[in-house]
């Protein structure tokens, strides 16, 4: 049974249509990259968003032109919602000379300089610091970019997020720290992992404001978006969302996800989906039909198969990238 | 019973100090704990207390005099009733026993090479110790002070972050003054959290920055060498050329004196191993004015080890503004025929110290410095040995896995035909670094010890 919609008069049939196509977009793209590597064309590991969509798409609604993002292993949703090609990113999975590395980066480590997306980081917690760097030099340079740091509910215990929620607010950095807590560090729930109950009231320590987001409402994320972005482009240092989401496939594709049960899965797939949420908000309200849905489906498929294809038939990089892209 | 009041050691590697300033005066009474000189050493200036009672009987050396041995007696406390003759004459052995007592540092201050006749083989700059042209004395700390201020100056996007640099003026006083002329945003004081602004830096060099980040010494570097790795040298192959990381890591490494096991372990073998670094490790001081200028103009993540022993030494450096010492150039600090001894850092001071010996004794030594570990001047190294056929290295770090190893391997591979000895490779030994004095000087190379290496291998 969905959720039934709240009233909602504030947003356009344009921007819910643009929320429902790019959620939709991760999730198609997610789900063609599962069965690549099933066919053996995406090797090492590759983890996938699929259950998380409305936190990055509401996020990047509440952003600007010049503002950065860096998030964690569990990138691709980050990539597409920040405009990043479908190609490019398909091409890295399937490690060939059309991916944003050139093939020698892979799932976990891709960039892009154009659309300011610093990755992809395999160390769980490393891109927090490094998040607050690029908003410290943003700062430096005196313009009004912000940086979304994203991180699990794992990385959260690891110590150098706290080194940093001490620099970022002694320094007033202009970031925010955005926790995706998908309740599992790989198998482990955040109940065998800490007694804190929430994970944003950490800031409190360093006075970093901040606050829990139902992260599978992209209104909502957005709403908390812009809160947290005004706060940070007023020069008054970091913000925290903790943004309550959930993963539906396994941590990676190697895990069989036996740490929680199928009727837990179900029952947040069939009451909290971020996807059906914005179409019972379209179609509910008498927004959008059927056939504009279907039609974005259709849009969408091809946008992934084409991603496919392409991943598929560009080449492997040739033997002399080995040596290139060590030293600039 | 007057007491003679000493020149303290005020520091793990001081030896001489300036007597800044008395705060008593000859007559006064002093009792035990109270500040009676101000006393700078090579890293600040310090308050020198007072341990014992009595009245001031003779202040020895004045105020302002430079270059106090430790030990030095500098002024003279009587008891009540007694007079200043009652005290022992300050006996000038004085000076010189305090400075025989002071581990190897001052054995070997080779800070002007002896000359040595230039071979007609002897190659010009960049692989002579210095360019052409005029040059003035300064020390190692002046020198990478002056790198840093000359490129800040000229590089907006250059700024200097880490423990102590601004408002204490530097743990080493490495960074003395240049909060002053840079200010708070340049010169960016952190809390102690190494893993943290390690990272913050490295990010900051993505967004258009070039930090210079400060290790107070590389050994707590240790918390902070993920984004040393893993962050800051793998990310422009991980980007397939994208995005690098244009920053310097520096900070002393390496034994200091005395400070044990966690404050005294040389770095160069660990991160020359790791390709996307380039690895630095000055000897001199024009090595590091000129080493560290490139390294922050250089678009690659910069490791540059620093030695606490060398700051306090002088040597001639260029006063050509864009003087600079490209990467890549070892320089042959001594030429010779019957052996190549090769080393970096500090370990030069002990390679030049046993040349000296070794010339005495009719054997002449070519000595190499490596400059910079990453990368290697391999064809500087290949040539000599393959004019001496014989090849020494001598470093402090660890043994296994040294500089000194993959050296030899690489001699083994590329001269093999042309060696008339095994390459002996000198290293610190391979034992944490213990705090005893003698067990210290033990665990480190020594100049008697390369003498012994080279012997051995021109069979003598």
């Amino acid at each position: 049974m969905a959720k039934k919609p709240d009233a909602r008069p504030n947003v356009s049939k344009d921007e819910l249509l643009k929320f429902y196509r790019e959620m939709l977009l991760i999730r198609r793209f997610e789900e063609k990259a599962g069965q690549l590597y099933g066919m053996g064309l995406i090797g090492g590991f590759c983890h996938l968003y699929i259950g998380q969509e409305a936190v990055v798409v509401g996020l990047e609604a509440a952003s600007k032109e010049g503002d950065k993002r860096v998030t964690s292993y569990r990138d691709h949703g980050h990539m597409l919602a920040c405009g990043m090609d479908a190609k490019g990113v398909m091409a890295e999975l399937t490690g060939r000379i059309g991916g944003y590395s050139k093939g020698k980066g892979g799932s976990m480590h891709m960039f892009s300089k154009e659309k300011h997306f610093y990755g992809g980081h395999g160390i769980v917690g490393a891109q927090v610091p490094l998040g607050a760097g690029l908003a410290f030099a943003d700062k430096y340079l005196g313009n009004d970019n912000v940086t979304f740091t994203y991180f699990g509910d794992g990385a959260a215990n690891q110590g150098q997020v706290y080194e940093t929620y001490n620099m970022a607010e002694l320094w007033d950095l202009p970031v925010v720290f955005v926790i995706e807590n998908n309740q599992y560090a790989m198998g482990t729930s955040m109940k065998r992992a800490t007694k804190s109950v929430t994970l944003f009231g950490r800031g409190e320590a360093y006075g970093i404001p901040g606050e829990q987001v139902d992260g599978m409402d992209v209104l909502a994320v957005k709403a908390a978006g812009e809160k947290a972005v005004a706060h940070c482009r007023a020069g008054k240092g970091p913000y925290i969302l903790e943004m309550m989401t959930y993963r539906y496939r396994g941590h990676s594709m190697s895990d069989p996800a036996k740490y929680r049960t199928r009727e837990e899965v179900e029952k947040i797939k069939t009451e909290k989906d971020c996807i059906e949420h914005v179409r019972d908000l379209l179609t509910q309200g008498g927004l959008a039909s059927d056939e504009e849905l279907k039609a974005i489906d259709k849009e969408i498929k091809a946008i992934v198969n084409d991603a496919a294809e392409f991943a598929k038939d560009s080449p492997e990089p040739p033997n002399a990238e080995l040596w290139t892209d060590i030293y600039a | 019973m007057a007491t003679e009041v000493l020149m303290p050691a005020l520091s793990p590697t001081m030896e001489e100090g300036t007597l800044a300033k008395w705060l008593v005066k000859e007559g006064d009474t002093v009792k035990s704990g109270q500040i009676i000189a101000e006393i700078e050493t090579d890293k600040a200036t310090m308050e020198f207390e007072a341990v014992d009672e009595g009245t001031v009987g003779k202040i020895l050396v004045a105020e302002g005099t430079a270059g106090v041995k430790v030990n030095t007696p500098i002024a003279v406390l009587v008891e009540e009733g007694e007079s200043v003759s009652d005290a022992p004459a300050p006996a000038a052995v004085a000076v010189a026993a305090s400075a025989a007592e002071v581990p190897a540092t001052v054995a070997a201050a080779p800070s002007a090479p002896s000359p040595a006749p230039a071979p007609a083989e002897v190659r010009g700059w960049p692989h002579t110790d210095l360019p052409p042209g005029a040059t003035k004395t300064m020390t190692v700390r002046e020198a990478l002070r002056e790198a840093m201020a000359e490129e800040m100056r000229a590089d907006p996007t250059v700024f200097l972050m880490g423990e102590e640099v601004g408002e204490y003026q530097g743990a080493y006083k490495i960074s003395q003054g240049l909060l002053d002329e840079f200010g708070a945003k340049r010169v960016v004081d952190t809390p102690i959290t190494e893993m943290g602004f390690a990272g913050i830096a490295t990010g900051a060099s993505w967004g258009g920055l070039k930090p210079i980040v400060e290790f107070m010494t590389f050994n707590f570097a240790m918390q902070a060498i993920d984004h040393i790795i893993n962050s800051a040298a793998k990310t422009l192959y991980m980007s397939g050329g994208q995005m690098g990381s244009p920053m310097v890591f520096r900070g002393p490494n390496g034994a200091a004196a005395r400070v044990g096991a966690q404050h005294s372990q040389d770095y160069a073998a660990w991160y020359a191993a790791i390709p996307g670094l380039r690895v630095c490790m000055p000897y001199t001081a024009a090595d590091a004015k000129g080493l560290l200028k490139s390294a922050i103009r250089d678009p690659n993540p910069v490791v540059f080890l620093e030695n606490e022993i060398l700051y306090g030494r002088s040597f001639e450096v260029p006063v050509d503004g864009d003087f600079v010492v490209p990467f890549g150039k070892a320089s042959i600090l001594r030429p010779g025929t019957d052996v190549t001894v090769v080393s970096f850092g500090i370990g030069c001071s002990h390679a030049m110290a046993a040349a000296e010996d070794l010339a005495k004794e009719g054997i002449s030594a070519e000595v190499i410095n490596l400059r910079t570990l990453r990368p290697i001047d391999y064809d500087t190294v290949l040539a000599s040995v393959m004019k001496t056929n014989r090849c020494v290295t001598v470093e402090e770090g660890f043994p296994v896995g040294s500089i000194g190893d993959h050296l030899a391997s690489t001699i083994m591979q590329r001269a093999f035909d042309y060696l008339d000895a095994p390459v002996v490779t000198c290293t610190g030994k391979d034992v944490p670094m213990p705090y005893a004095a003698n067990l210290e000087k033990f665990a480190l190379i020594t100049p008697a010890e390369v003498v012994t290496a080279v012997k051995s291998v021109c069979y003598r």
